[in-house]
């Protein structure tokens, strides 16, 4: 009948060891993000407040210089203004790319299996090999080049693509190999989502007589919206963190144009190398992670991200 | 000889044209995965003898890192750990300093940096040049001394300059050029339809050309009392014919090899190209003998042609344990035994030796252009940038020159930009 309380240890193991297995579970991940994450961001906030050349160890301290020194640094400003004008491009051109795909594949009469691998395959491929693929063969600067060729049967002169900035060809460059790389994954959420809209409503708009675009615009789109606004989410983001394609198509030895240097790759060049200004780097980083956050949830707000579903 | 300088990442001399390119300023390569073998600990020592560390990066051409081990082998006084080092090496070293893990002993492109110095992390080695000071090339040493202390010592010397297809000036007429103004005229001669006439790297020549187009108007980076030292008219105007050139169409751009390497001009792409010395082994094996060498020309009388050179240095990092053991190292190995800096810098590719007097037992450097490079390093040779000139200086420059050669921006303007740039970092440094 009464039995004593459970020992500690016993308690602190949960019912049938759940706490146990929880922590052996979790642990090694939790002890993971803890060194390899956590540690490094605080480190970076306490960067951010001092002179920190060529240590992480600085003694410096100088307040909000840093940060104030970032913010008036014009290379800096127009590392932001960049990646404003990327993601102007990019985030609509995805959207409508991917889901456009999403559309058709979902609707392929044959081989669904088949196009959707084909559209996601891209998504393994690395933007470095990527960017090498598009820098070396396809838009190539010489006469040989694939875009170039195809340019010559049409009679028009070589185009080099990467290094001329009037008109601004390099930015085709940069869009197109990262179209390429992502629509293919975000065509898969949008093809989920379509899979759950309910046949029913398509069979009611279709008694009511809607077709095509009107199908499209009244029961597709609103249906979508929550897959929408997390494709929307997830591509401002990840175009903010946009550095691998930037780097490995424009980068030369030595040097990096200004006019398509979006904020990572001026931190790079500002923070590492020789450079080794952590103090000014950590900054950066800081703004532009308060940025991100900024942005993700105001527009989260705008969109109603997460909000329950009517 | 070395295995060629063609490929991508196994090039002969990658690090060094990586380091000519990077002109005291920025890493470029991806980085690589951290290796945990630092040199240090491991093997217990022979003896009393002190354990050093020895950093290289990866040098392309075949035999470099038997002959570094060889070399380190036979030092008598210390076990010396070579670490022969993969992927971003400036960065890999910069941020090891930053660590007791580091290096004792590592080299560095045109020495130390200025933030290396002045952050405590490079010893002293001003005495350790003795009798031999005069022999090393001036320039050099000047470039790595800071307030009167040398902090690295030349391992070796390596240089650009502009390179052209004989045969092609012959038969288009054209005689090798002088001025910025006959280099221009003779691009655009020597341009058809399926051969360019020059070729600078495919930014235009922002990477290569911010040196040459200051000293060919007879300016420099700082002047000799270290101030900003283009704010000139004739600065002006070189970068103006830089723009010239951009847009007359005689400018091969968008290349599949960037200008460290020679397949443009072995491919017949172009007829002239500013590259490397590293070059050579390679041009020599695809066109024999016909190629000659050039300075980047003068702009004007007031300027001078001139060749960019720069050097692997040697230093010390102040976190070693040892670091007299370390030091007495790199003066047995970079300053008293020629016979390996010889080896060094004639047995596994193309070099100028660091020492004056052993570039005349050069074999390879007698006879052909080669023997012109070397001449050339002598009379017109430029350190790359001046030791003061940070990476945050050199990112300005470069930005510049983007926006003038690109976009056409009016040179004063982009002058004043850099200068504002400039004067803060030296500011910053004298403060």
């Amino acid at each position: 009948m009464s039995s004593t309380a459970p020992s500690l240890a016993r308690r602190l193991r949960g019912r049938h060891d759940r706490n146990l297995w929880f922590g052996i579970f979790v642990g090694p991940f939790l002890l993971g993000l803890l060194i390899f994450v956590y540690v490094p961001i605080l480190w970076s906030v306490f960067l951010s407040f001092f002179d920190a050349r060529n240590t992480v160890t600085p003694t410096d301290f100088v307040g909000v210089g840093n940060y104030v020194d970032m913010l008036s640094d014009p290379a800096f400003r127009s590392s932001l203004a960049t990646f404003v004008l990327f993601a102007a491009f990019i985030v609509p051109t995805t959207f409508v790319c991917s889901l456009g795909l999403a559309l058709l594949v979902n609707r392929a009469r044959f081989a669904k299996a088949f196009f959707r691998s084909v559209f996601f395959l891209p998504t393994a491929c690395s933007y470095v090999v990527a960017s090498m693929i598009w820098k070396l063969s396809i838009f190539s600067g010489v006469r040989f080049g694939l875009m170039n060729t195809v340019l010559g049967w049409f009679g028009l002169e070589p185009i080099a693509w990467l290094s001329v900035t009037q008109p601004p060809w390099y930015w085709l460059v940069i869009v197109t190999a990262r179209m390429w790389l992502q629509a293919g994954f975000y065509m898969i959420l949008f093809l989920a989502g379509l899979q759950r809209i309910s046949p029913t409503l398509y069979e009611a708009a279709a008694i009511d007589g809607a077709t095509g675009w009107k199908v499209l615009r009244f029961i597709t789109l609103p249906q979508l919206r929550a897959t929408s606004t997390a494709v929307l989410l997830l591509l401002l983001i990840i175009a903010f963190q946009a550095f691998d394609e930037f780097y490995n198509l424009l980068s030369t030895s030595g040097q990096y144009p200004p006019y398509a240097r979006p904020p990572l790759v001026y931190l790079y060049y500002a923070a590492l190398g020789q450079g080794q200004d952590f103090g000014h780097g950590s900054a950066g980083a800081v703004i532009l992670t308060l940025m991100i956050a900024l942005i993700a949830l105001v527009q989260g707000r705008f969109l109603g991200l997460g909000k329950r579903e009517d | 000889m070395a295995s060629g300088g063609n490929q991508v990442g196994g090039g002969q001399g990658f690090g060094r044209r990586r380091f000519l390119a990077l002109g005291g300023g920025l890493a470029a390569m991806a980085v690589a995965g951290c290796g945990s073998n630092t040199g240090r600990g491991g093997s217990p020592a022979g003896g009393d003898k002190p354990e050093l560390a020895q950093w290289y990066h990866q040098y392309g051409e075949t035999g470099t890192q038997q002959a570094v081990k060889k070399y380190a082998a036979e030092y008598p006084d210390a076990t010396v750990n070579v670490v022969w080092t993969t992927g971003d090496y400036d960065k890999k070293a910069a941020s090891a300093l930053l660590t007791d893990s580091g290096p004792d002993v590592f080299e560095y492109g045109n020495g130390p940096s200025i933030d290396m110095i002045k952050a405590g992390q490079v010893a002293d080695l001003t005495d350790l040049l003795g009798d031999a000071k005069d022999d090393f090339t001036p320039s050099l040493l000047q470039r790595m001394t800071y307030q009167g202390k040398l902090y690295g010592i030349p391992q070796v010397t390596d240089m650009q300059l502009l390179v052209y297809r004989k045969s092609m000036l012959e038969n288009a007429g054209v005689q090798p050029p002088e001025t910025v103004d006959e280099l221009i005229a003779a691009a655009k001669a020597l341009t058809s339809a399926k051969v360019k006439g020059l070729f600078v790297g495919n930014d235009g020549g922002v990477g290569i050309l911010g040196g040459p187009a200051l000293w060919s108007a007879g300016l420099d980076y700082l002047t000799e009392e270290n101030t900003f030292g283009f704010d000139e008219p004739a600065a002006i105007e070189s970068f103006r014919k830089l723009r010239q050139l951009f847009t007359s169409g005689s400018l091969l751009l968008g290349a599949p090899t960037d200008w460290s390497d020679p397949s443009a001009l072995t491919q017949g792409l172009t007829a002239m190209q500013f590259t490397g010395l590293w070059t050579f082994p390679q041009l020599q094996k695809d066109l024999g003998d016909d190629f000659d060498v050039l300075p980047w020309p003068k702009l004007n009388d007031g300027g001078k042609a001139s060749v960019p050179v720069g050097a692997f240095a040697a230093a010390v990092s102040t976190k070693s344990k040892n670091v007299d053991a370390a030091k007495k190292f790199i003066k047995w190995l970079w300053v008293d035994q020629t016979d390996k800096q010889l080896d060094w810098a004639q047995s596994y590719g193309f070099h100028i030796p660091a020492r004056k007097s052993l570039i005349e037992t050069a074999e390879k450097l007698k006879s052909g252009p080669a023997a012109d490079a070397a001449r050339l390093v002598n009379e017109v040779g430029r350190p790359q940038t001046p030791l003061l000139w940070t990476p945050k200086a050199s990112t300005a420059y470069s930005d510049a020159l983007n926006k003038i050669i690109k976009n056409g921006a009016d040179p004063a303007a982009q002058i004043k930009t850099v200068k504002a740039v400039v004067d803060a970092e030296l500011k910053r440094i004298a403060g």
